[in-house]
Formats: C-alpha cells, structure tokens, sequence
C-alpha cells in the first residue's frame, strides 16, 4: 500500500463502531472481529441468525460476448456452463497450478446476449485476482472491472436467515423458490440487490450486494427485522469457528500457491474433463508429487485448540503442520485441519505438539458439523 | 485491601501480607475474545521472574500468564479452572488466576502507569 493509496473502508465502518465492536486490520479494512463474546456470535448463526459485514471481499464484473470463454480459460472451473442467477466456487490457478485464489462466480445477465459475471475474491487477494484476470482476458473480447469500493456486502447466515431477509422489504421473486448456490435480481429501496443464497458458516444463509452507499440502510432494515429473531451482529472470530466447522477452507490457510487443488481436496473443482486449455491445467494434469502433503481433518479430546502452524506428528516424526484449528464452539473438542505428509494422512499415531505437549490426535471427515436437513 | 498494581505483560497484582494473587487485566481478557481453557500450574510449583507459568486460551488465541519475579505458587483458582468465562466476566475480580509468594521484590506498574501502556 502506497501513501497515495487510500485504505479502502467498508461502508458500514461508523455504525459497526456505533455497535461497540473490535476492530482487526484485514487486508487493509478495519473490520469487526468481533461485536462482544464471539462465542455467543457463533452459537447465533448455529441456532438462529447473525449478520456478517463483508464489504471487504473483492467483487470484480466480467462482461463482454467472450466473458464465458474467459473466465474458463482464467479459471479451473467450467463457468461457461453455468445458468443465469446461478454460483459457481472455482479457483484461479498460477501456471505451476498452485492457487492464487478461491472465489465465486455468479452470473449475473438475463440471457446470453451479453453474458456478464460477478466474481467475488478474498479480500487478500484483490489485487492479485484483479491483475491475474487483467493479464489473461487480452485475446477476449471481456472486460474486468474492479467494483470492490462501489460494492457493500453483508451475509445473513442461520436457520431463520430466510424469514429475516424476507421482511426487509426486498422487491424480488419469492425467497422460497431460491436454491442453494443460485442468485436473484432484487430492490431495496431503490437500489439493485444481487441476493445471493451462499455463505461460509454451514449453514443456510444469504448474501446481499448492494451499491456502498446503500450498504448502511440495508444493514439497520436487516437488524430491525432480526429483533424479534434474535439475530446477532457476527464479526471475523465468529465467522473463522464457523466455516472450519463446516469444512471450508480458507486462503492463507489452507489454500496457497504452494498446493495444488488435489492436495487440499478440491480436485473436484477442476474442469479437466468438459472444458479445453486453462491456466494450470497441464500442472494438474501432471499432479502434485507423490510426497506432497495432503489436507487432512482432525479431531481431539479435551480443550486445547490445535492452532495455524502448530507441528503434526507421527509416531513421534514431525510429518506436517495445522493449518487452522479451534476448539469447535459447537461440538466442544478441539478440530483442526493439516497438511501432512500422504503416507500419514491415515495413522492412527498422530499428535499435534500444542506448545510442547503431544496431543493425540485423530483423523476425522469434513465436515465436522453438518446441519440437519 | 492493597492497592492493585500491573505488569507490562498485562497481568493484575495484589499484594496483601505475603501472598500475592494475580490475574490478567480487563484489557487483556478484551483483547483475547472468549476464554475457553484456563492451564494453570499446580500448587507448591517454584518459578523464576519472567516465567509463564499457566495459559489463557480464547477462541483466538493464547495468552500466558507471566510473572514478574521468582516466586511459589500457593492456590489456584479451581473455580476459573472449571468455568473459563469467568476471566471474560471478572477479570480483575473472581476470575483470579494463582496466588504465590515472590521471593524477590517484583516491579510493578502503578495503574496511571498501566494505562497510559494500554492508551
């Protein structure tokens, strides 16, 4: 960040003061990391509702007739395929086929006259996102446009998510008929609403975009229709416990450049099969090393949190380390996720040295909370 | 009732007698987040100054409790121990971590001192 650059802030930065909260510095945002006890923030979104500001994620527009044969050659899903109003998860891959990001795409037109697309980044990862699509759109007749500053984003995420969002006022088709992973066009007083049914926390839960300057009124109609729910403000912390209890990954954590989308369990997310050439694709088509660590899932006994760069070991022999790890506020042991060595990602020896003391250690499924149907 | 006094590493003092109790400051509970285990040494363990000698661990992160000279532990908050939140709800009060007796004369902060630290 240079002096002549600003540090960006999110639209809701007054009233998120208003409300008491922390404040963390996250990739150059002031951000609440949590409003008061972000235990009780978790347990919200698990048994009713909380209310994430996420203005910091990065949203860049890809329009243009050659948008979709873009974004599948800039990225290693196939976003060609994917419907109006529909999302899509997908990676942008380096060249060596390590991860410079994982995203989302929604597309965004009514037909495919002139297809256009959301592409929502981590917030670390803006500039990188935003110069990688910059470089590889010459030859396609798209455009990329950075809309993160114009663009407010907040996340109502639990059970009764769809009740509140659905007393806010919003002109739109019925929430109802809305499908996990897909998208609607909306108003909010006025202003264009992307409503988007995604999120990070497990749970069910929406997204909404809306232009910055509309972020605020959005927000307090959100609030006010939470009251009678019990719908709590949710910082970072919250957000963290919930999505590694989900099984998310997260970039810096689990997802780098130095892994490939195989070791961390994300093969699936690769089109090498239904799309041609894409940046990385011979990179995982050749695969990682056969001694390239592997993401596994752990879970422990009592209550001392495996943490982000703590050693595993087998048998003694240090074979990797923790890449996040909590003790989950919902199911009440400590969980981690690892990258470890393969010829361990199934021992039944495992330890995580917790500042000194062995913790035994076992190898788990993600997710490690799933919601009732 | 003694007058409490601080540490840089964000630790609370009261000394009556010759018995020492301690915990860490509002401040630092506030800047943890959710205490979720408390590791505290067991009674009689000796320590020299600088040393930590127990854990705080919120969702977040970990502190350390640290003390300020060479000294012996003399009780342990059993009851923090069990109920972790009692560092988030009290920690200048029942969420007391250890009670020791220094055997050398610790520095410590007044609180003007400790507040201008943590202004």
């Amino acid at each position: 960040m240079t002096a002549d650059a600003p540090q960006p802030a999110s639209p809701l930065l007054h009233v998120h003061g208003e409300a008491g909260a922390q404040l963390i510095d996250f990739a150059g945002w002031q951000m609440p990391v949590r409003y008061g006890s972000d235990l009780a923030e978790h347990q919200a979104v698990r048994e009713r509702a909380g209310l994430f500001d996420l203005s910091h994620m990065a949203e860049l527009r890809v329009s243009g007739p050659d948008a979709g044969a873009f974004l599948d050659h800039a990225l290693a899903g196939r976003i060609s395929a994917i419907e109006p109003w529909q999302a899509k998860y997908s990676l942008l891959l380096a060249e060596h086929g390590g991860i410079v990001d994982d995203l989302i795409v929604y597309r965004v037109d009514e037909s495919g006259a002139a297809p256009e697309y959301l592409v929502v980044a981590n917030a670390s990862n803006r500039h990188a996102v935003l110069d990688a699509l910059s470089a590889r759109v010459a030859g396609f007749d798209a455009s990329v446009v950075d809309e993160t500053e114009q663009t407010g984003l907040v996340a109502v995420q639990g059970p009764v998510a769809a009740a509140i969002v659905g007393a806010i006022g919003l002109e739109s088709e019925p929430l109802e008929g809305l499908r996990y992973y897909r998208a609607l066009p909306a108003v909010f007083e006025g202003e264009d609403v992307l409503v988007a049914r995604t999120g990070y926390t497990g749970e069910d839960g929406f997204e909404l975009y809306i232009a910055a300057h509309a972020t605020e009124s959005l927000w307090r109609a959100i609030v006010l229709a939470g009251e009678e729910h019990g719908l709590a403000l949710c910082g970072l912390a919250a957000r963290d416990t919930l999505r590694l209890e989900a099984g998310m990954p997260l970039y810096g954590n689990e997802l780098s450049l130095d892994v490939l989308p195989a070791q961390v369990g994300l093969g699936r997310v690769v089109a090498l099969k239904t799309k041609g050439d894409f940046v990385g694709r011979a990179a995982v088509e050749a695969g990682p090393a056969d001694d390239a660590p592997v993401l596994v899932a752990l879970t422990a006994e009592g209550r001392r949190a495996p943490r982000a760069g703590y050693p595993v070991l087998d048998d003694g022999r240090p074979v990797g380390r923790v890449t996040s790890g909590a003790l989950s506020p919902t199911l009440g042991h400590p969980i981690a996720m690892a990258l470890v060595e393969p010829a361990s990602a199934g021992s039944d020896a495992l330890t995580v040295d917790v500042r000194g003391t062995q913790l035994p250690a076992t190898v788990a499924q993600l997710p490690f909370y799933k919601r009732e149907a | 009732m003694s007058e409490t006094k601080y540490t840089a590493d964000h630790e609370w003092i009261r000394i009556e007698g010759d018995v020492a109790t301690i915990g860490i400051t509002d401040y630092a509970q506030s800047a943890l987040g959710d205490v979720v285990f408390v590791d505290l040494p067991g009674v009689g363990r000796s320590f020299a100054a600088g040393e930590a000698i127990g854990e705080i661990e919120s969702t977040k992160s970990v502190g350390e409790l640290i003390v300020p000279a060479a000294g012996e532990v003399v009780e342990v908050n059993d009851e923090v121990a069990g109920d972790p939140t009692l560092v988030n709800s009290a920690a200048e009060g029942a969420g007391w971590l250890v009670k020791v007796r220094f055997t050398e004369e610790p520095e410590l902060l007044d609180e003007a001192a400790y507040r201008e630290l943590t202004a």
